[in-house]
């Protein structure tokens, strides 16, 4: 069995990617392995926007990175940096700015690049997915 | 423009790879960022410059046409993390009609068959 971690650039339905990198997530998980973590950075923090709302007939992103947090407690992890020049904000960071309403919500947290870091530290393979 | 031979590299704990360049897109900030908070963790960072990478390299990198920041002062901050281990694409440089003489930092560059062996003997590498 290893340990993975997965980094996500790649914004939801823009680009092959982020369908790849939850495809891959799923056969990590499928074949024995463990999901440690997956990091959303540069585009790919709008993975992780509550509001995503494709049409019922197509794969739902965002609820497939929960199912693997649900299903096997996989952190979802969203660097804060570049989630919020993007606006993508939980209810602390819309309430620190003075905004109406947010858009990032458990089991996805804000965090800093330290954790990409400690993913890639702490696990057997972390493995990129970029446009 | 003397090469390094691929028996002077050492590996590093993290590789960031950079691609892009300073300006329309926030590639290049956010890998810089990586590698600064890698090094602030106490990991030895590398760097290599790659493809219109190495524009981030030209001296006085400022705010553009586009009101993006400069990333001069970004890169101005390495030597202040400590990371030193930096290397530049040589065909990316002559490509671009540039030499090493025209770069801010002390890049060492690499050839082709050095990059590739620079790419193998990571433990870790980071693409932007």
């Amino acid at each position: 069995m290893l340990n993975y971690a997965l980094l996500v650039h790649a914004a939801p339905y823009s680009h092959q990617a982020a369908l790849s990198a939850l495809r891959f997530a799923d056969a990590i998980v499928t074949g024995g392995h463990r999901l440690a973590a997956v990091f959303f950075y540069h585009d790919g923090v709008h993975n992780a926007s509550a509001l995503m709302s494709p049409p019922q007939d197509e794969i739902h992103l965002a609820e497939g990175w929960k199912r693997l947090h649900e299903d096997h407690g996989t952190q979802l992890l969203v660097c804060i940096a570049a989630g919020l020049r993007r606006g993508l904000l939980n209810t602390d960071e819309a309430n620190r700015h003075g905004l109406a309403s947010h858009n990032v919500e458990a089991p996805f947290e804000l965090t800093g690049i330290g954790q990409l870091v400690d993913a890639m530290l702490n696990n057997d393979r972390l493995i990129t997915f970029a446009p | 423009m003397t090469n390094i031979r691929a028996s002077d590299i050492e590996p590093q704990d993290l590789m960031v790879v950079l691609r892009h360049p300073p300006h329309g897109s926030h590639w290049l900030r956010e890998g810089i960022d990586v590698a600064l908070v890698a090094a602030a963790f106490g990991q030895r960072v590398g760097l290599l410059f790659q493809g219109d990478g190495v524009y981030a390299l030209l001296e006085g990198q400022q705010a553009g046409a586009l009101g993006q920041k400069g990333t001069h002062p970004q890169l101005a901050m390495l030597e202040m993390y400590d990371i030193e281990s930096l290397w530049v694409s040589a065909a990316a440089l002559s490509e671009r009609g540039l030499s090493i003489d025209d770069l801010m930092l002390p890049v060492k560059p690499l050839g082709a068959e050095a990059v590739a062996e620079l790419m193998q003997v990571q433990p870790h590498t980071l693409i932007f």
